[in-house]
């Protein structure tokens, strides 16, 4: 059994394999950052408590401060660059949550921003869209978000517009 | 901030993480979830010089439900326990508890047992563990070791074990027959430490008479504490038992302390409240179950 100071590890990250050679000390959120060049994951407070670097591991939302890169060796990653989807005619399309906050103006000087897109994609990618979305439950899905600037109410109405045009695209 | 360097190991076995614990002595600490480790780390509160990734070792991210209690392994993720559907029907604490464990992202990665051997005393977990008379299984180079949640809680942030040790898994027993529980908190924002919480167990006797009434606190002590309120409403009938008096009762029988959040006298006054209204629920439900 090894006990290192540095490890090479390689990862999915928006479905692409990535290697890294990192020290063991590295967050996840900084090798996002720093190592692998995807600056869409932002670091606010760096202790878990305001959401804003929050990524998918393995389809579930995770705050990418509160785990070390070594600990993504072999993993799956989304971030935010991750959401769109290819629209096969060579282009990408916005994940429906993206398109979502630009229609609700859900932000504004957008830094919490990624976290929201992410933890939303996945809570509504994951329910079925059919069944009627709670005040509950969207509370629920976003409690753990802090937002300076926008009071929350518009965020809130574009996780019930995504979720109408998740249902409706059905 | 960033933590301090330090070394990482992550072992596949049991046995080769309690070696490298061995060989790396005082200064090592055992990586589960680390959503509260983490955190410690980046704010330099803690620097070990190795941590120990319990991650790759497999057989620890079981959940067990019989009829005596509900085993939870060490790797077992705080999303998954608030899913596990036999587990709430053994003990309906452990779901209603882990609900008020931060917010769904923590929880996905945060583990149960994490949270105990972290021995925070506004922990929910370290509460419930009291509240049902739990106990920890602790693997050591010496064998496994079960030791009750009382021996196991010294004080905030700090347990009874030491050296080169694991946590594996908790135990909590079942619920009686005859009994219901509930669990509540106030906390600034959803997700947050409680300022204050407690967690019930009400039990009746064949007549549906309050027989046993037992409470448990966040946030008001250094350890979890558990209080005995039966003396408050014994004999009543669960339906018109004062609950209120037994909100009254444990107010005396706490002492917390104030900071920054919270003067003690709020807090005191919290736990008036959360007995209240947890006791009331709970007794409804004790009286469904005596059906």
């Amino acid at each position: 059994m090894t006990v290192d100071s540095e490890r090479t590890i390689s990862l999915t990250v928006n479905g692409v394999r990535r290697e890294a050679t990192v020290p063991v000390r590295r967050l996840l959120s900084d090798a996002l950052r720093h190592d692998l060049g995807l600056t869409g994951t932002h670091v606010g407070c760096e202790h878990g408590v305001c959401g804003a670097c929050t990524v998918l591991v393995d389809g579930d939302p995770m705050r990418s401060c509160l785990l070390l890169a070594v600990q993504l060796d072999g993993r799956e990653v989304t971030t935010v660059e991750g959401l769109a989807r290819e629209d096969n005619r060579g282009g990408s399309v916005l994940h429906p949550v993206q398109e979502a906050f630009r229609e609700c103006h859900a932000l504004q000087c957008g830094f919490c921003t990624p976290g929201f897109l992410t933890t939303i994609a996945a809570g509504l990618d994951k329910r079925d869209n059919s069944a009627e979305l709670t005040e509950e439950e969207v509370d629920e899905m976003v409690g753990g978000n802090l937002c300076r600037c926008t009071g929350y109410a518009n965020i809130k109405k574009a996780v019930h517009t995504a979720n109408a045009a998740m249902r409706d695209a059905r | 901030m960033k933590p301090a360097p330090f070394r990482y190991a992550d072992p596949g076995t049991l046995q080769e993480v309690l070696e490298v614990l061995s060989v790396e002595g005082e200064g090592a600490k055992v990586l589960a979830g680390g959503q509260s480790l983490l955190p410690l780390l980046s704010m330099r509160l803690a620097a070990p010089t190795t941590l120990v990734d319990i991650n790759r070792v497999p057989g620890l991210d079981a959940v067990e439900a019989t009829g005596d209690g509900v085993t939870v392994g060490a790797l077992v993720r705080h999303n998954a326990l608030l899913h596990d559907d036999p587990a709430a029907r053994v003990q309906p604490l452990l779901a209603r508890a882990t609900a008020n464990v931060a917010h769904p992202a923590i929880r996905n990665r945060g583990t149960t047992v994490g949270s105990i051997a972290h021995a925070d005393p506004s922990g929910e977990m370290t509460a419930v563990l009291a509240l049902t008379d739990g106990s920890v299984s602790v693997a050591t180079p010496d064998g496994v070791e079960t030791i009750g949640w009382r021996d196991f809680f010294v004080g905030p942030l700090e347990t009874s074990v030491h050296g080169p040790a694991v946590v594996t898994s908790a135990f909590f027993p079942a619920l009686p027959a005859r009994s219901g529980t509930a669990f509540a908190e106030v906390a600034r924002r959803k997700g947050d430490y409680a300022v204050c919480g407690a967690g019930v167990v009400v039990t009746l006797d064949a007549d549906r008479r309050v027989e046993t009434v037992r409470a448990a606190y966040l946030s008001v002590g250094l350890v979890p504490e558990v209080h005995d309120l039966t003396e408050a409403v014994a004999g009543s009938s669960a339906d018109s038992a004062d609950w209120a008096a037994a909100g009254a009762l444990a107010r005396t029988l706490v002492d917390p302390d104030g900071d920054i959040h919270a003067s003690a006298d709020y807090r005191r006054l919290l736990v008036g409240v959360l007995t209240e209204r947890t006791l009331t629920s709970a007794a409804a439900e004790a009286v469904g179950r005596s059906k």
